[in-house]
């Protein structure tokens, strides 16, 4: 018998049926390469988080394969000449080696906090549009749970990365942890006792937070990313109102080959961002904090920004300190416990539950897959713009010493002015975007009414002066539009309904024209014009 | 998964079918209808076209060229450190510029491929999310079979056994985090007690007041109206080890000693902590611990910059402004035989932040 040809033209053919009769693959990867995404740009911020999640693992590994979570204490003998001969602990050098004596160490631990920055910054930002949206509604809450979660997940994350290199400006956030902890009443110094081994700073609270940050959390957060995507997939994304898209299906471009290419190329620019930040922009130069000493801090010191606002917190608390007497024993309820445990798990707890809450409120059951312009949901986008009110005074707060200095104000006056915001700020952004809402309502209404207002001027024969309106659809005897509105952009510009044509593209000439052939044309037509 | 949509007449290998008819019933199984499909070039091969290719070939290049340079500058760009504005303080930059570009043309190829070359297209895809009631109730229906076949509930001996059985076992499992208690008011009460704490830390001597560097403090070494960091003269002293024992040693201006001493009578525990014009308070704040380090000579008020907590020196460092609730505890000092601050005892109530148990 002649031994066989190996036929590489029908080598896919062969393989994939090979792979088929194993696998009975091709129907769910069909179905995977077909299924549709609907496209709008505020869909993509929460592939940002996503992928500067997948930039933390990398540099996060090449970190750990250099940095060392110990609290042993060495005398410095590296090449950064200032902190020569200094004492210090072992995972501060280890951070210092990783920046000055690992070829390409520096850009690794600038890009991970940069992608840490960003991370949590996306995520902020995704869960404002999902919030002012209203896609967190049935059947999606849980997800809304999830992404909630992730975003304490990774503020604890963040947390605990910038606490283990031991810089100055680490010890200093571990120190608020440990009096933070000790604030709970009855367990609070065997919690932070138990924390820390014992009484801080200890000599294990560096490896606990360690195995913290590169095992236990990520593990958590990659499961409930991936808890996230699954549910993502398996509920369908979400989509505006527009031509053609129901509440029964999902208007887009299929997932392959369109959609994944423009992922992956979103997902390489968020990398190249990193990188180049990662390379161009100082982030928390820790040579310049010099190591932890419990005596020493510079002024303006802050946490990450996504840490700010608890800073903000501390910072506004007035100073409400609980004492009384139990069988001849003195306690103490330190303000801190209010303003750090307790108000943040009030802000936890009424976070998650707001699509509850929200249902229950509206007595709404039913399932929604198309989005909601903030306009129409006026109570929700104020209740959003009040919460993120409540945030932005507390975040500026968080830096109100370095606000104070730039603008010479008094910190004092800082102070009262964060404390009275705190009050003030939040029903006022209710009240102003409740009312930008109605508003830009009345407006979409009126112009469904009335038609478009076309710049034109005429004069009846009665001397009166009047605009032309242009109507977008039949009218009825009073000359008022028909069309209902269904909540999405209505246009209000003669361009938006073609009255100009579209602008001809191109900076020297025209790019629309096909070929030569017809260039030639349009070049003969325009001489003829002439 | 559904299965409705499949068409058991469709035969693919019927010859009048092109592969797009394939690729839309394939589709049409997955729920998907192609609404609208349709080449971005009417006709293939235009300059325009050409132009879009040659745009994305661009981004290409630059891909390859900048990471290849990444390369040549990661390998052969002088990165050791030195002291000093050199060559080695650019290695960052250019390996951020470089990677940057790299990653920018590869993504900015596949966008401009995507939304200039790929064909542009609607499909829509149907939900099927109405509830299939029958489903629910042949799954509920396994389940309450489920716990008909344990049927816990008839045989209360097997209850019992696995309360029983799985609490210990529950216990088992948490215990082992018992490993991490270690008692707060165990060895030496450290909440209580700082590193001038004679017996424990000095062999009941004396614990006098040192400079970052181990040396003891003399009272002219502090000029009027200045300050200095002091810490406990014990074995590992000017560590993290005794984190909560940075102290603030004052030397006052006459006028405002004399305030100072006047004042002292009002707090019980700070009575004769002082020594002439001097006074010594805990560096570690009391609302969250930070070292509280900015004296003000003008008004002499300490602050905190963490969370700006202001403390005033001059009435027994009672706070005046900010979040924090207490005075700082004020290090009773003296001066011995040899000219040196110590501490007369120990602070006589916890340094730092609040707790629950503090008095
Ligand atoms: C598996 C994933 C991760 C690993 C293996 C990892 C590893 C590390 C290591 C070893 C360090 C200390 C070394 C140094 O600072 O130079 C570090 C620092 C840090 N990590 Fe991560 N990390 C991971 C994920 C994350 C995530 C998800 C975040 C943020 C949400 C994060 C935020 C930080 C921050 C802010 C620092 C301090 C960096 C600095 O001081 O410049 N990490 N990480
Ligand atoms: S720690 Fe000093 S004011 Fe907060």
């Amino acid at each position: 018998m002649k031994k066989k040809r190996f036929d590489l033209a029908t080598l896919p053919e062969r393989s994939a049926k090979g792979i088929d009769e194993r696998f009975h693959a091709s129907t769910p990867l069909r179905r995977m390469f077909n299924k549709v995404f609907p496209d709008h740009w505020s869909f993509m911020l929460g592939e940002i988080a996503l992928y500067s999640f997948i930039v933390l693992l990398l540099t996060g590994t090449f970190l750990g394969l250099f940095f060392d979570p110990s609290m042993e204490e060495v005398k410095y003998d590296g090449v950064y000449t200032p902190l020569k001969g200094i004492e210090m602990s072992k995972a501060y050098e280890s951070t210092l080696d990783i920046s000055f004596e690992v070829r390409g160490g520096l850009i690794m631990r600038q890009m991970h906090h940069w992608a840490a920055l960003l991370f949590m910054a996306s995520i902020v930002v995704h869960m404002l549009r999902v919030f002012f949206t209203g896609a967190f509604r049935k059947p999606r809450e849980a997800n809304w749970m999830i992404g909630f979660l992730l975003f304490w997940l990774g503020f604890m994350e963040g947390l605990f990365g910038y606490s283990i290199p031991d810089d100055g400006l680490s010890g200093t956030g571990l120190r608020v942890i440990n009096a933070i902890t000790q604030s709970i009443p009855v367990i609070g110094s065997w919690a932070g006792f138990a924390l820390f081994g014992g009484e801080f700073p200890g000599t294990v609270i560096i490896p606990r937070f360690y195995i913290l940050h590169v095992l236990i959390f990520p593990a958590i957060i990659l499961g409930l990313i991936a808890a996230h995507m699954g549910l993502l997939v398996k509920q369908k994304h979400t989509q505006w109102p527009g031509p053609g898209r129901t509440n029964k299906n999902v208007v887009g471009v299929r997932m392959f080959p369109g959609f994944a290419m423009k992922g992956g190329g979103f997902f390489m620019i968020t990398f190249a961002v990193i990188a180049a930040m990662g390379g161009l922009f100082q982030i928390n130069p820790i040579w310049l904090f010099g190591p932890y000493q419990a005596s020493v801090i510079s002024s303006a010191s802050q946490p990450d920004w996504y840490v700010m606002f608890l800073d903000g917190i501390a910072r506004l608390w007035p100073a409400w300190e609980t004492r009384f007497e139990l069988f001849g024993n003195g306690y103490t309820i330190p303000p801190i416990f209010w303003a750090a445990v307790v108000l943040p798990g009030v802000i936890v707890n009424i976070g998650l539950l707001y699509p509850f809450l929200e249902a229950r409120f509206t007595k709404d059951k039913e399932q929604h897959h198309l989005l909601q312009r903030p306009r129409d949901t006026p109570v929700r986008t104020g209740l959003g713009m009040m919460a993120l009110a409540f945030y932005l005074v507390l975040f500026a707060s968080g830096g109100n010493d370095v606000i104070a200095q730039h603008f010479d104000i008094s910190l004092n006056a800082m102070t009262w002015i964060g404390r009275i915001a705190l009050l003030l700020a939040p029903p006022a952004a209710f009240w102003i975007s409740y009312r930008i809402a109605l508003g830009l309502q009345q407006h979409d209404r009126e112009v469904l009414a009335h038609g478009v207002e076309t710049g034109i001027i005429k004069r009846a024969p009665d001397g009166r002066f009047y605009e032309v309106h242009q109507p977008l659809g039949p009218v009825d005897d009073h000359g008022h539009g028909q069309l209902e509105y269904e909540g999405w952009v209505v246009p209000k510009k003669m361009n938006r309904i073609g009255a100009l044509g579209p602008a001809i593209r191109g900076f020297f000439s025209p790019l629309e024209v096909e070929d030569k052939e017809a260039r030639k044309g349009k070049a003969k037509e325009l001489a003829g014009k002439k | 998964m559904s299965t409705q949509h499949n068409d058991s007449t469709f035969d693919p290998d019927e010859p009048h079918l092109t592969r797009f008819d394939l690729v839309r019933e394939g589709a049409r199984r997955d729920g998907v209808e192609i609404v609208h499909y349709e080449p971005r070039f009417a006709k293939a091969g235009t300059a325009a076209e050409k132009r879009v290719e040659r745009t994305i070939a661009f981004w290409f290049m630059i891909t390859g060229l900048a990471a290849l340079a990444f390369v040549v500058v990661y390998v052969a760009w002088p990165w050791e450190y030195e002291f000093g504005g050199h060559l080695d303080k650019w290695y960052t930059p250019m390996l951020g510029a470089t990677l940057g570009l790299a990653l920018f043309g590869l993504g900015a190829a596949q966008i401009i491929w995507a939304k200039r070359l790929l064909p542009a297209e609607v499909s829509v895809q149907e939900r099927h999310d109405d509830v299939d009631t029958v489903e629910q109730k042949l799954t509920g229906a396994t389940l309450v079979n489920m716990g008909q076949e344990l049927n816990v509930s008839r045989r209360p001996l097997l209850k019992g056994a696995i309360a029983l059985g799985a609490l210990p076992l529950g216990a088992a499992a948490v215990v082992p985090l018992g490993g991490m208690i270690v008692d707060p008011h165990g060895h030496g009460d450290p909440l209580f007690h700082t590193g001038f704490d004679a017996k424990q830390f000095n062999e009941g001597k004396p614990v006098r007041l040192v400079r970052e560097d181990g040396t003891p403090i003399r009272p002219e070494d502090v000029s009027v109206g200045g300050q200095i960091t002091a810490f406990p003269g014990v074995p590992h002293g000017t560590t993290n080890v005794h984190a909560d024992s940075p102290t603030l040693l004052i030397h006052l201006r006459d006028n405002d000693a004399k305030l100072t001493r006047e004042n002292l009578g009002r707090v019980e525990v700070n009575k004769g902590g002082m020594w002439q014009n001097f006074v010594a308070y805990s560096k570690i704040c009391t609302h969250l611990g930070c070292p509280a380090s900015l004296y003000e000579q003008q008004t002499n008020r300490l602050l905190c910059p963490c969370h700006q907590s202001q403390f005033l020196i001059t009435d027994n460092a009672k706070p005046i402004f900010g979040p924090a609730t207490r005075r700082l505890p004020m290090l009773p000092i003296g001066v011995d035989d040899e000219g040196f601050f110590y501490a007369t005892s120990d602070y006589k109530v916890p340094v730092g932040a609040a707790f629950w148990e503090r008095p």
